[in-house]
């Protein structure tokens, strides 16, 4: 089984279309990866997906960089 | 247009079991998709599903409230498991009137209408449109009315909720045209229907007389508006409303 970051970047990469290379833990996904409103909705949806769980509004909020993802993920699950 | 146009695609389509519903339900189906018709009943539901066999066609009949939200993920749970994946085109047709002038109007008829005419909308594309946009293929239409943007004394209630239709299918239009989604409306004038045949006499022949064609439109006459936004040839279309109302209202 592959580690959160790895899905995490995975689903980045899927959703944004962007380069592996590109998704580094400090990538913001709005300045660095050129996410728009919408896509950043969805990435959260996915993650909800993959990750089986459901993050509320105020949480989803503070997802703007894939660190963030990651420690979200891993501070709530598992 | 051809028989085999939409083939590739899964339709829902709310309010199936009478009027303009089953004749946009028969179209999409006969133009290939593989339909979800919906009525509110499951003796509607069967009959659906029976005028689709008799047609030889895929598709199946469902019973839907749309005012219920356990109700409209039921219908969607269904339609993936009979026909194979969620709806990639989504009408939005059910409707239902309470007409009376507003110094009349109770609470009760407001919120009926608003409820089944627009908030139900609001409910189905929201569970409709995720696979959408993950697919990058979508086509929304919503049924709305040339009281809408006409007016009509007695519909204040029916009026509000059909214009709120085409300001929201604009807005959506605008949220989910970059994932290559389409929400557009078709706004019926005086349709033959269960709907206008509830009209009195008199109210009809004054209607007839402000329509320059001069007749009632048929139901099939707004299939064919639904049929086109859902094809191929629609696909720079979006956040418009075709009026199909024989000229009663020019806009
Ligand atoms: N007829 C016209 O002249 C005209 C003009 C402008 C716009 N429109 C619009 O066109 C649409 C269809 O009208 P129509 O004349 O074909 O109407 P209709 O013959 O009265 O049929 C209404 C359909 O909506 C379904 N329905 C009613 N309440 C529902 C609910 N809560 N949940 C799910 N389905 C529900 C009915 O199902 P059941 O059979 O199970 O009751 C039926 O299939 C409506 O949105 C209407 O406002 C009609």
């Amino acid at each position: 089984m592959s580690s959160v970051e790895e899905r995490v970047r995975k689903i980045v990469v899927e959703q944004l279309g962007v380069k592996e290379e590109e998704v580094t833990m400090d990538a913001s996904f709005v300045d660095d990866l050129g996410a728009d409103s919408l896509d950043t909705v969805e990435l959260v949806m996915a993650l909800e997906e993959e990750f089986e769980t459901e993050i509320p509004d105020e949480d989803a909020e503070k997802i703007t960089k894939v660190k963030e993802a990651v420690d979200y993920v891993n501070a709530h699950l598992g | 247009m051809s028989d085999s146009m939409l083939d590739a695609e899964i339709a829902l389509v709310t309010g199936a079991s009478r009027g303009i519903g089953a004749a946009i339900a028969s179209e999409l189906s006969r133009l290939g998709a593989k339909v979800a018709g919906t009525a509110t009943t499951e003796g509607g539901a069967s009959r659906i599903a029976a005028r689709f066999a008799d047609a030889d066609s895929a598709g199946i009949g469902l019973c839907l409230d749309v005012t219920q939200p356990t109700s409209i993920e039921a219908a969607l749970t269904a339609v993936e498991e009979q026909l194979g994946g969620r709806p990639t085109i989504l009408v939005n047709n059910a409707g239902i009137t309470r007409d009376n002038l507003l110094m009349r109007m109770k609470e009760q008829e407001w919120d009926e209408i608003l409820d089944t005419n627009l908030s139900s909308v609001f409910r189905l594309c929201k569970a409709c449109m995720r696979s959408m946009t993950k697919a990058r293929h979508g086509r929304i239409i919503n049924i709305s009315s040339v009281v809408g943007v006409s007016g009509n004394a007695g519909q204040c209630n029916y009026a509000a909720a059909k214009a709120g239709l085409i300001g929201f299918s604009k807005s959506l239009a605008r949220e989910i045209g970059p994932r290559g989604v389409t929400v557009n409306v078709v706004a019926p004038g005086f349709i033959d229907t269960d709907m206008t045949r509830e009209l009195p006499e008199a109210q009809r022949e004054a209607l007839l007389g402000s329509i320059p064609l001069g007749r009632l439109g048929a139901p099939e006459e707004i299939a064919a508006a639904v049929a086109f936004l859902a094809s191929p040839a629609a696909a720079y279309v979006t956040g418009q409303t075709i009026h199909v109302n024989g000229g009663m209202l020019m806009i």
